[in-house]
């Protein structure tokens, strides 16, 4: 861990906020892929059987 | 294109047309800014200008879902469409209607309501001056946003949502002219800036309002 | 074998699919890598401390917002001229990683210009810029809510984004000369390409590619989705239509 001097908060909530708001919408897009892929196999495998 | 014009405007003074709730939320507003900063004269005065022509801004908005909003309430909009007249027609006339039941009288109504804001001599002509410049620009991005969200439900807010952002280089430039002309600095650049803005938008924005209302009457 | 092959929604998502998990990796790696070597191996400035190391996620995710508002106003007009749908989809599923790139950008410039300046906000022709990128952006998600019929949403989306890349551009303008007007002269924003020490260019470009290749992730990913919820759409209305 660097020793960050004064600006240990500033740097630190910056990389927080953006790792967490790249991760968020990364997670909340990949759910939403997984849940219509799922839903889309479902509905075709129907459509055949 | 001037019997709709007239008929828009026929139908804006009659009773229910909205005609003069702009200007008294214009009034409004004017009077309820002195109570949540002061009655000091001095800070009044500076921010005046611009103060006024946010107010002018809002009043615009505030009327604007009107325009397309009763015509397709009652199913005029696709009788209007159906007629000779080009949809980038129709929608110039709607914006040269809106501008002179609401930028007009916002204009002319500046200047008196300027007094209440205490402001001094050269300042009330460079505030008609750019009100009269770029009123013109608002009402035809206003009606650009109005053709977006034509049959929305929910599209009032919709319509200040997209509509706003639109606004905000217009309101730039005639805050900047009237501020400078107030204070005696030279304002030709910014003066400049907001009439191209408002030639601009007049050239260019019928053409995408009327694509717009073609998409929305499909 | 041209570009617009890729507008089949089919081939569209059988092609990239096995790209997203490669984009992801790699834009895992370099934006860990990149931040990780910006963190820890950095010196500080003479001037800005350890502050410095903001820009590491400033400046990439500033360059984004402002990429992906330019990959919407392409896509749009793709859609406008060819009307592929993958185009217009694509122009929605970039929308919410603009915003949220513009979100990133303001929150670390206002961190950032807090020791640096004196103050949270202040009304530097960039900051504001930025804010005014973001109203746009949450315009054009609104109106794309806003609309049940979605090839009406997608035009009507498409003239919004192309008229609002004119004012969004004039209101740079604008905001550049209003502020001037505030303060001669007296500009607040580091120009972060010039001046700037190897030391630090080289992570900030790791980094640059990382949201880059995050960017390209999060859009073919959710273009798919948008694709396969228009499909179900579709064939639940050819359902129904079998029962009636």
């Amino acid at each position: 861990m660097p020793d960050l001097g004064t600006y240990a908060v500033e740097v630190l909530a910056s990389y927080a906020v953006t790792l967490a708001l790249l991760g968020g919408l990364a997670g909340l897009s990949w759910r939403r892929w997984r849940r219509l892929r799922a839903e889309m196999e479902r509905v075709e495998r129907g459509r055949d059987g | 294109m001037k019997a709709l014009l007239l008929r828009d405007l026929r139908l804006a003074v009659r009773a229910g047309g909205g005609f003069g709730l702009s200007l008294a939320f214009f009034l409004i507003v004017i009077v309820l800014i002195p109570f949540g900063v002061g009655p000091e004269s001095a800070i009044l005065a500076r921010i005046g200008p611009g103060i006024l022509w946010v107010a002018a801004l809002l009043a615009t908005l505030l009327s604007l879902d009107r325009q397309f909003a009763l015509d397709h309430e009652d199913g005029a909009l696709p009788l209007i469409a159906t007629s000779p007249l080009p949809l980038e027609g129709v929608a110039l006339a709607k914006a040269l209607a809106h501008w002179l039941t609401t930028g007009l009288p916002l204009t002319l109504a500046a200047a008196p309501l300027g007094v209440l804001l205490n402001l001094q001599g050269p300042a009330y002509g460079w505030l008609v001056l750019t009100l009269a410049l770029g009123t013109p620009a608002l009402s035809v991005i206003g009606t650009f946003g109005a053709a977006l969200t034509v049959g929305l439900r929910r599209g009032g807010l919709l319509l200040s949502l997209l509509v706003l952002p639109l606004y905000v280089p217009t309101l730039i430039f005639g805050a900047e002219a009237a501020r400078r002309g107030a204070e005696g600095l030279a304002a030709t650049t910014p003066l400049l800036m907001l009439s191209g803005i408002t030639a601009g938008s007049l050239a260019l924005l019928p053409f995408a309002a009327g694509a717009v209302l073609r998409i929305n009457l499909r | 074998m041209s570009i617009w092959e890729y507008a089949n929604p089919k081939k569209f998502i059988a092609t990239t699919t096995p790209v997203i998990p490669w984009a992801f990796g790699g834009a895992g790696v370099c934006i860990l890598g990149g931040l990780a070597w910006g963190f820890f191996l950095t010196p500080e400035a003479d001037k800005f401390g350890s502050s410095v190391k903001i820009i590491f996620v400033h400046v990439p995710s500033a360059m984004m917002a402002i990429n992906a508002w330019a990959m919407m106003l392409v896509a749009s007009l793709v859609w406008l001229i060819r009307r592929h749908h993958v185009s217009a989809l694509a122009a929605k599923a970039a929308a919410p990683v603009g915003l949220t790139m513009t979100l990133i950008a303001l929150f670390t410039g206002a961190v950032w210009g807090q020791p640096m300046w004196g103050t949270w906000w202040a009304w530097d022709p960039r900051l504001t810029s930025f804010l005014i990128l973001g109203l746009f952006y949450l315009g054009y998600i609104a109106l794309w809510e806003a609309i049940a019929d979605p090839d009406q949403a997608a035009d009507l989306t498409s003239v919004l984004c192309l008229v609002g890349s004119v004012f969004a551009i004039l209101s740079r303008y604008a905001v550049n000369f209003w502020n001037q007007g505030l303060h001669q002269g007296a500009t607040l924003s580091m120009d972060a390409e010039e001046n700037i020490a190897d030391v630090y260019w080289l992570p900030l470009l790791v980094c640059i590619a990382g949201f880059i290749l995050l960017f390209l992730a999060l859009v073919l990913m959710r273009t798919g989705t948008e694709i396969r919820v228009r499909r179900l759409r579709a064939l639940e209305r050819q359902a129904q239509r079998a029962v009636a």
